[in-house]
């Protein structure tokens, strides 16, 4: 992979960024969210998390396998205000 | 062993800011101890707005020197980044007579100290925010320079300008106990013991544990509040709206994703930071009938996080009456991370023997043996 190689692509963080918190001192993936915003976007760290757990392994020395995650938080799926402010019932069946 | 002139117990904005400001002063032999990573506990959880619009002088006050720290924040700590400061207003919406009284005063008390917020009719409230939903609304407060920072970056730059003047930084190091001799407070963690003459409890959620551990009982309770955020849109809302009738508020962050939380008063005392579906459809009923417009943008992420609560709903700030060398800075009840600018300040120059630039006498801890309490009307 390259430097600019988007690793989160929900909000556009490349791999450089990425390799840069990491070489200041981050560890584990809870910090590179906060730091970064990758694994805060619609899709909620699916592409990402693993690419960076492999990326902080690597630079770091760690087990990939004992690498902690992020909280996995509701909702499953992105989902509309109106939509919940029915109580579930989507636009189509409104 | 780890032997330092001063150990801080919390990485979060306040914790990281007093130690900051303590090496800034002069003071760089410090420890910041943080059980998990910094900002993982109500720091990074909170709703990330501030605001000069409180009910009490001391508020008032802390928030307005602290918000002018925060507009300067990048340049004076270095952080060329920023703090994704954003300044549009807070917009705090009264529905009941009693309200709208309140607020007026509130207002009079914020025009004698210097902040520009004024009343505005709901006809003005819809200039500021077109959608909003007017229905039984009487008016609202508004305060133009009241606004967004984004809390990780507001800690990150505290933590690496006290990095650079010689802190030590301990993250996912937690304090397990402290044994006082002397003077002298050993600290136990599960990543070895520290030592120093003065301890600074500013552990939020956590506090009173702490303060159990040298005998001393805090009056500072978790209680939980939920928050949610949505995706990035387009920016559409200019302040932070507020409903203390309904317990929420609700902003757009320079990202462009929504923040909005309630507050619930049936929340238990207790440390609980789980999310419940039953917050996602009461936030979005709310919002959506508040702001209509919201209604197609989707929520990506719902957590909650805890206020450390005092009884009067303002912190505990200066050293404990009976522990010479130890010091809290807890108790802030949701408005810690807005005012953490001036918390670092205050308590660096009370840890230093220093004269303190606003008084801090009001939040020592004894003035709930002594009954002075001053309570805060304002807070969701």
């Amino acid at each position: 992979m390259e430097d600019k190689t988007i690793i989160c692509r929900c909000e556009d963080v490349t791999l450089e960024e990425i390799r840069k918190a990491i070489a200041e001192g981050a560890r584990t993936l809870d910090e590179i969210k906060r730091l970064k915003r990758c694994g805060m976007g619609p899709c909620q760290g699916r592409t990402c998390r693993p690419l960076i757990a492999g990326e902080i392994a690597r630079m770091t020395g760690q087990n990939p396998a004992e690498l902690a995650l992020p909280t996995f938080r509701p909702p499953v799926v992105p989902l509309k205000l109106g939509t919940l402010a029915r109580g579930g019932v989507p636009d189509e069946q409104a | 062993m780890n032997r330092h002139e001063v150990i801080i117990i919390g990485g979060g904005v306040t914790g990281c800011s007093i130690a900051y400001h303590l090496a800034e002063r002069g003071m760089r032999d410090v420890a910041v101890l943080e059980r998990a990573y910094l900002t993982s506990g109500a720091t990074g959880r909170c709703g990330a707005g501030f605001r000069h619009q409180w009910g009490t002088k001391t508020n008032c006050l802390l928030a307005k020197y602290a918000i002018a720290r925060l507009e300067h924040l990048a340049e004076e700590l270095d952080y060329p980044e920023g703090i994704e400061i954003k300044q549009e207003g807070y917009l705090l919406l009264a529905y009941t007579p009693k309200m709208e009284e309140q607020f007026k005063k509130n207002l009079a008390l914020q025009k004698s100290l210097g902040i520009d917020a004024r009343w505005v009719t709901p006809r003005e409230a819809r200039e500021i925010v077109p959608f909003l939903n007017t229905e039984g609304l009487l008016g609202a407060t508004f305060c133009p320079k009241d606004g967004h920072a984004n809390p990780f970056k507001v800690t990150d730059a505290y933590a690496r300008a006290a990095r650079r003047l010689g802190v030590k930084i301990h993250t996912y190091t937690e304090v397990r106990d402290i044994k006082i001799e002397g003077s002298l407070k050993t600290v136990i963690t599960n990543r070895g013991t520290f030592q120093a003459p003065v301890v600074v409890n500013a552990a939020g959620g956590h506090a009173a544990e702490i303060g159990r551990m040298v005998g001393v009982d805090l009056p500072i309770v978790p209680e939980r509040h939920q928050i949610l955020v949505t995706e990035p849109v387009e920016q559409v809302l200019g302040p932070m709206v507020m409903s203390f009738y309904h317990n929420l508020y609700c902003q757009q962050t320079p990202h462009g994703s929504f923040i909005m939380g309630l507050g619930d008063p049936n929340e238990p005392k207790e440390y609980n930071v789980r999310s419940s579906w039953q917050f996602l459809t009461q936030m979005a009923r709310k919002a959506v009938w508040l702001l209509p417009v919201l209604k197609n943008v989707r929520v990506v992420r719902q957590w909650a996080g805890v206020y450390d609560m005092s009884p009067d709903r303002q912190p505990v700030l200066g050293e404990v009456p009976g522990v010479p060398g130890f010091y809290v800075a807890a108790g802030f009840s949701g408005h810690g991370f807005m005012i953490a600018p001036m918390t670092g300040q205050l308590m660096a120059e009370v840890i230093l023997g220093l004269p303190t630039t606003l008084p801090v006498d009001m939040f020592s801890l004894s003035r709930f043996t002594t009954g002075e309490l001053f309570v805060e009307p304002s807070v969701v």
